[in-house]
């Protein structure tokens, strides 16, 4: 460890001019997963993305990235464990000195791998469940995982690391976070996030399947109250509220190019993680371009930075050095234009559209595992997920 | 855990990793998915918790360190604050 100035004082945000180092760096080394979630993020044309990166390739990431001042560092996809270099990528960011985060589902993890991994440096794993039950969490990832997943659980648990639980909420599971909070209590969870459905890629696809009521939302938010007051109780609860249900859009990622940068298992860089989808940017490719380029030179990166691409209502908005107008991509799924505000907030002309969508949640009948939806004229229609699976996007995409 | 003792020896805390960054020229303390960037004292008192010093033997070490005096108090809050969000454990 090196000795820290006597001097060195708490350092002020970085103004507008510059951009501050990415200090989030996100690596999606693969779309290939063994599950299927019907809320998944990833871009739901993933079948057409080009081939992988190789191992040196993403070393060459690892390194730049690293150099500009990256220091968390998330392994995802897909699903990492299904690229088999994972170990020596993971060793390699641990000696640049990342703090290494595996976001994982599990599938893949055996004694071998988690012992191969502990000893690379890898220091957290967050698991994924889909719900409490295998019922559920089978039919929702449309494989067959409950069991394998529980005993993962217990692996990380056994191999001392801090245990995070990622619960992704929607309508077919928030009626079960009771049980899934004592699911995760049981496996001797450290954190658990209970993170409602951000709606892109897949999610966004079955968006009216998806979408809870808001009476389901409260309930749920006051069963995570009452145990969070349980006086036994050492793990820590994080609820991330839907945001279709907020007034005020998110400060997603602190506004782009600001702290977070992602690379796709192509190499394309993106400011966030759904960014692809947004129309005008011309994303740079890691493989031709320096991490320091893309970071601080790309037209991609700079196109949302500061406060100049806004419109109003956002341009003369004091909440806007808050909140950052909210989320790009949401602007663009909702009002077809990136730059317009995050229709969440109330302040948005397209504001409805929000309430609208919600609105339709309510009127849905009662969820069954066959998820149901209302259509224009009222009716109740058979609308079944589509589940994320390279056929199902050639299919959407041919 | 009551009142903090001097005789406490802090470590930093499980799953917690204390890392000097340059590009922030900062201390900052990771854990899982997060980042804390600490001021200069903060940095300075973490970078003392090995698990083998007390927090007067910190406290010393400080006061040696900037020629100066009278640290306890805020040496005990700090590493009091930081048990309670779990940034260091005590023995």
């Amino acid at each position: 460890m090196s000795a820290a100035p006597a001097s060195d004082a708490q350092v002020s945000p970085h103004g507008a001019a510059r951009p501050g180092p990415p200090l989030w760096l996100l690596l999606e080394l693969t779309y290939r997963c063994p599950l299927h979630c019907a809320f998944c993020y990833n871009p739901t044309d993933f079948a057409r993305s080009g081939p992988e990166l190789d191992t040196q390739e993403w070393i060459k990431v690892l390194r730049e990235a690293r150099a500009l001042g990256a220091v968390q560092l998330g392994l995802s996809g897909g699903e990492p464990l299904a690229r088999d270099d994972l170990e020596s990528l993971v060793a390699e960011a641990h000696e640049l000195g990342f703090y290494i985060n595996l976001i994982t589902s599990g599938v893949g993890l055996n004694e071998p791998r988690i012992r191969a991994l502990k000893k690379a440096g890898l220091d957290h794993i967050q698991l994924s469940f889909q719900d409490s039950t295998r019922q559920m969490n089978d039919f929702l990832s449309s494989t067959r995982t409950f069991e394998l997943k529980s005993k993962v659980a217990a692996l990380i648990k056994e191999y001392d690391y801090p245990m995070v639980l990622n619960v992704v909420l929607h309508r077919l599971n928030i009626d079960h976070v009771e049980e899934i909070l004592e699911m995760a209590q049981r496996m001797g969870a450290d954190y658990v996030e209970l993170a409602n459905t951000q709606f892109y890629g897949w999610a966004w696809h079955n968006r009216e399947q998806l979408m809870p009521s808001r009476a389901q939302v409260e309930r749920a938010e006051e069963v995570t109250r009452r145990f969070r007051e349980r006086t036994d109780l050492a793990m820590r609860i994080f609820f991330v509220v839907p945001d279709y249900f907020e007034r005020r859009p998110k400060p997603c990622m602190n506004g782009l190019g600001s702290i977070f940068l992602t690379v796709t298992p192509d190499g394309t860089a993106l400011p966030c993680h759904a960014a692809r989808m947004l129309p005008g940017l011309d994303f740079p490719n890691v493989k031709s371009a320096s991490v320091e380029h893309v970071w601080y030179e790309s037209q991609a990166f700079n196109h949302f930075r500061g406060f100049d691409w806004m419109q109003e209502p956002c341009r003369s908005c004091p909440q806007k050095t808050r909140d950052f107008g909210g989320c790009r991509c949401q602007a663009y799924l909702l009002t077809g234009d990136a730059a317009n505000a995050d229709p969440v907030c109330d302040l948005s002309p397209h504001h409805h559209l929000v309430t609208e969508a919600t609105a339709r949640a309510e009127q849905a009948l009662a969820p069954a595992v066959q998820a149901s939806a209302p259509a224009a004229d009222g009716r109740v229609v058979e609308r079944p997920l589509i589940f994320r699976s390279p056929a199902n996007s050639s299919r959407l995409f041919p | 855990m009551n009142e903090l003792s001097g005789a406490a020896r802090p470590a930093i805390g499980r799953g917690f990793r204390l890392q000097w960054e340059p590009a922030q020229n900062a201390f900052v303390l990771l854990y899982p998915e997060g980042m804390i960037k600490l001021n200069a004292s903060a940095g300075e008192i973490l970078k003392r918790c090995d698990g083998a010093a007390t927090v007067d033997e910190i406290t010393a070490s400080l006061e040696q360190a900037f020629s100066t005096q009278g640290l306890q108090a805020d040496v005990l809050a700090f590493v009091a604050m930081a048990h309670e969000r779990h940034w260091v454990s005590l023995s």
